[in-house]
């Protein structure tokens, strides 16, 4: 990653800075109307005040917890699952083209499918979150397993290692970057996932909660959520990359 | 004990019709279970139907036309999404490949911006645009504005330097440079970034519709729900799946095909 010199960081913070003065402006100035766009410092008092007494810090915690378990129990899923079909030719020639088919499918769309199984239950969202998310880290584990050299393989049954040991031992360390990859994109489908599931589930959580703000026009409480949305996705993205970086470290030269 | 054929040579003893019917071994036998169990433990369910009810569910939408009007909706709203989103993300995505001055400054702008999930944006759509075509094509174009974006910018970063020295050599001003050196030689990698494109529009339609906009298939989908009608549910459902799949393949192809003209080797 680059290194911005201190006239960049100038220009990149004076950019940010400008596009907020622009919001100001035509929030103050009525360019746009009120009923859509609050002024910054009202979206950020409402910020603060949903965080410090309101309800706005519960739904966080309620949203992020739910897109943190549904992306754990996905990325579990799918690491096992995949490493299963991934270590196996059979497998991979039976099953791959109908996981392929899947993989394009709104994961979104099973919600209502899924309502119709379990009803309108906080299961029933953690259930299509966890379910969305394995796609992505099922299949590049798949394809990360796929990909141990075959001589890798010859040696393995020459030291008669056993195949679970092969898995954990050669399978495991190839396939980690995909598996890395696919989980960073799970946890983005994740979180799509959960703030959809919230809006028509009705769950309590920062979806439904922009949801109702919008159906009352109260726009200032609705940019105040938009923005912790924001960031949730900024942090967990940023702490995977991190995580990511490290894990890979012995893999570059 | 040892096995001392190459493994690509076990594949070959398989006969070529049973290679050409594997792919369909799974979702065969998945339909006959279903149907079998929506016929036997689950025939009071409203949530399970069986694949045969799911395909006269079909046919009947097909026939009132339900079928082409959702279908329509939603790929117009993608695909209008999809031309606003590029539109927008290439032309910005060519200034912050070319000037590095322009990039380092917005860089802090598009990180911060970039991580909001497309979905957090319906409630501000549904305000501004209410319900239809508009507010789904907005969110459609902010979802897919950002990746356009960056992959843009990196197609332009990762062109051969000399290129842009004989553009320099030749005095090209800035707007021919950029139309006749610049475009054709990132077109590859562009319809690469469209094709993602496609797929996440593809996506994010749907969604909108199944979290907010009355209107397409995912509406259709989750008026299924609400009715009660299982059979719906697993012929949309089903629907959208063959849909996608036929259209992120058909992309994938046109990429392909794209790129062979123009003499690049596939990527």
């Amino acid at each position: 990653m680059k290194r911005l010199d201190a006239g960049e960081a100038a220009a990149a913070a004076g950019l940010l800075a400008a596009i907020v003065a622009l919001w100001w402006l035509a929030s103050h100035q009525q360019w746009v109307s009120k009923v859509f766009l609050p002024t910054p410092e009202a979206a950020w008092a409402s910020l603060i005040d949903g965080l410090a007494g309101g309800d706005l810090g519960g739904f966080t915690l309620a949203t992020v917890g739910r897109m943190l378990v549904g992306w754990l129990c996905a990325s579990v899923l799918g690491i096992a699952l995949g490493a299963l079909i991934g270590s196996s030719a059979a497998a991979r020639a039976w099953l791959l083209p109908t996981l392929e088919f899947i993989r394009p499918l709104p994961a979104s769309a099973l919600l209502p499918l899924a309502i119709a199984l379990f009803g309108l239950s906080p299961v029933m969202v953690l259930a299509v979150v966890s379910f969305g998310a394995m796609w992505p880290v099922l299949l590049n584990t798949v394809h990360g397993f796929a990909t141990v050299h075959p001589r890798l393989g010859e040696v393995a049954r020459g030291l008669q290692i056993p195949p679970g040991a092969f898995a954990v031992k050669f399978g495991l360390p190839n396939a980690l970057p995909d598996i890395l990859a696919g989980m960073r994109l799970a946890l983005t489908v994740a979180l799509i996932v959960t703030v959809v599931g919230e809006m028509i589930a009705s769950q309590a959580g920062l979806g439904h909660a922009i949801l109702l703000a919008a159906r009352s026009f109260r726009a200032a409480d609705l940019f105040a959520g938009v923005l912790l949305l924001g960031l949730i996705g900024l942090v967990s993205n940023s702490l995977l990359a991190a995580a990511e970086h490290r894990l890979l470290r012995w893999q570059r030269p | 004990m040892v096995e001392l054929a190459p493994p690509h040579a076990r594949h070959a003893v398989i006969p070529r019709w049973v290679a050409r019917l594997r792919p369909w071994a799974v979702p065969a036998l998945l339909l006959v279970v279903l149907e079998w169990y929506a016929r036997t433990i689950a025939s009071q369910s409203d949530a399970i139907a069986p694949p045969s009810a799911a395909l006269l569910a079909f046919a009947r939408a097909a026939s009132d036309g339900s079928l082409a009007t959702a279908t329509a909706f939603t790929l117009r709203a993608a695909a209008l999404g999809l031309v606003v989103g590029a539109l927008l993300a290439v032309p910005l995505g060519l200034l912050l490949g070319l000037s590095r001055r322009a990039a380092a400054s917005s860089f802090l702008t598009v990180e911060l911006l970039r991580p909001i999930p497309s979905v957090a944006l319906i409630p501000i759509a549904m305000l501004v645009f209410g319900f239809g075509l508009r507010m789904e094509l907005a969110i459609v174009a902010f979802a897919t504005f950002w990746p356009l974006l960056v992959l843009t910018q990196s197609a332009v970063r990762q062109l051969e330097p000399q290129l842009l020295e004989v553009a320099a050599a030749l005095q090209l001003s800035p707007r021919k440079r950029t139309l006749s050196i610049v475009l054709p030689a990132i077109m590859p990698r562009l319809f690469v970034a469209l094709r993602q494109g496609v797929a996440i529009a593809l996506v994010v339609s749907v969604t909108v519709e199944i979290g907010a906009n009355p209107n397409g298939m995912g509406y259709a989908l989750m008026l299924s729900q609400q009715s009660l009608d299982p059979a719906g549910i697993l012929a949309w459902l089903a629907w959208i799946g063959v849909l996608g799949f036929a259209i992120n393949a058909l992309a994938l192809r046109l990429q392909r095909a794209l790129a062979r003209r123009m003499g690049e080797s596939a990527p």
